[in-house]
């Protein structure tokens, strides 16, 4: 971490970058948050550990408009939106200077284990929880989000520069709990979802956070969208907000897990997502979104020769 | 919804308007029957059917959606179809994995000189759909039952 700060320095006493895009001190040890650091004195709460999941790239559409440029640390899987984000052309890749980071797996709080956290200590591979309730101790692996246990892998898709060793993370098959479903009976698939969609309180996090999710206009926010088909007028949206949100990411999603991290109800949304996913690279061949600026979208090209609809399922 | 002998399935058939619209016409001027269940909504190309207006109709109710567009390589716009057809692919197959049985949603392309096929398509999907029974499923996504 102290490197990333020194570089950081290096970099805003030299002029080449007017501010740091990070992550601080939040709260408590385990609730980073993301933010702006304008001069050297203000990085004395810049923190980079195993709780800074939160993906930078997106704030970068915003310091895109600003004077000068930013230093962001991108994590390998961030770097994916980035990239993605240029494709997209909301993100000027002259306006950032890109170091990346390192990752060894980041945490998710839930899997503690524990309420009422007072503070968690990393040591190495052990996590030292102390609550309110009495200490305990978690191995740092089983408390990863679910998103770094399937990692896409630890290259940098775009960066000026790169800091910190990256660590294996993959255990498991990224497609397994897809899977999973699909072989269920509709009537199990439904009740599944509907368990778990319940818990939804449309707080809008998953759409905040989500680096595709960065349209000017979206058809959840606004009552006069001129179109006839605007989402909000009626419970409608309310009904089917994530499948309306899922493709609107269809193969635009770099599956960074933001949305099923920042959920305040744990829903797995990648799921939705993931979905997706599966079917572009089972149908129109492997597509990972943000891994290169050049390769067309999925969704915005054709083959002649196409599956039909369902023809699989027949 | 209890099924009756007497139940009716309600079915929304998107079609596009230059060929299956003409050829649902056909079908019409050539006296071939085909269920008044199917009620039909005309759209200037397959490619205009947002993803959105196969929700609404099953949120509106609809048993079964069926979409019908010029046969690949004939759309009136050149490729409309061809995109419609990877969308509709990914939609339907995101229904199936939500639970909403993969008989209810159905892509054929229609040319203008098919009227046989379309009274045949809409027959076998209506066939299917009432045999499927009401769907009681994505009312609401968010699932209250």
């Amino acid at each position: 971490m102290q490197e990333l700060i020194v570089r950081a320095k290096e970099l805003l006493a030299s002029g080449q970058v007017a501010r740091v895009l990070g992550w601080k001190k939040g709260e408590h040890s385990y609730d980073p948050e993301v933010a702006f650091f304008n001069d050297a004195e203000s990085l004395q709460d810049f923190v980079y550990d195993g709780f800074c999941g939160a993906n930078l790239s997106k704030y970068m559409i915003e310091a895109s408009k600003l004077e000068g440029k930013t230093l962001v640390f991108l994590k390998p899987c961030d770097s994916y939106s980035f990239v993605q984000l240029m494709k997209e052309h909301r993100v000027d890749r002259e306006k950032a200077y890109i170091i990346g980071v390192g990752c060894w797996g980041k945490l998710d709080v839930r899997k503690l284990g524990a309420e009422g956290i007072l503070d968690v200590e990393i040591a190495g591979d052990v996590l030292k929880v102390s609550s309110l309730y009495g200490d305990s101790e978690v191995a740092y692996k089983d408390a990863m989000l679910e998103r770094c246990h399937v990692c896409k892998g630890k290259e940098h898709k775009v960066f000026d520069e790169t800091l910190l060793e990256s660590a294996d993370t993959v255990d498991l098959d990224r497609f397994a709990e897809v899977e999973r479903i699909e072989a269920m009976s509709p009537e199990e698939k439904f009740a599944y979802f509907q368990s778990e969609l319940s818990k939804c309180i449309r707080c809008n996090a998953c759409r905040n956070v989500c680096p595709a999710c960065s349209c000017r206009k979206c058809v959840f926010d606004s009552t006069a969208f001129n179109s006839e088909q605007k989402a909000n007028t009626t419970s409608f949206e309310e009904k089917m907000f994530h499948i309306i949100r899922a493709f609107h990411v269809a193969g635009r999603c770099t599956d960074c897990g933001e949305c099923s991290r920042v959920c305040p109800q744990g829903i797995p949304l990648h799921l939705f997502n993931r979905k997706f996913i599966k079917d572009i690279n089972r149908l129109y061949g492997e597509y990972q979104a943000g891994a290169d600026l050049e390769e067309k979208a999925p969704l915005t090209s054709f083959q002649t020769d196409d599956a039909e609809p369902g023809a699989d399922r027949r | 919804m209890p099924v009756t002998e007497n139940w009716k399935p309600t079915i929304v058939a998107f079609c596009c308007n230059w060929c299956s619209y003409a050829g649902a016409d056909l079908a019409g001027s050539s006296r071939l029957a085909y269920p008044a269940d199917v009620k039909i909504i005309k759209v200037p190309c397959s490619c205009r059917v947002n993803p959105m207006f196969i929700l609404r109709a099953f949120e509106k109710g609809a048993d079964g959606v069926i979409l019908c567009g010029c046969h690949p390589g004939d759309c009136h716009y050149s490729t409309g179809n061809y995109y419609a057809r990877r969308r509709m692919t990914l939609l339907f197959s995101m229904l199936d994995y939500l639970g909403v049985e993969d008989g209810r949603t159905r892509v054929e392309w229609v040319s203008a000189a098919e009227g046989v096929k379309f009274s045949e398509t809409m027959n076998s999907f209506v066939e299917k759909v009432r045999a499927l029974g009401p769907n009681v499923r994505l009312g609401d996504l968010r699932c209250k039952n």
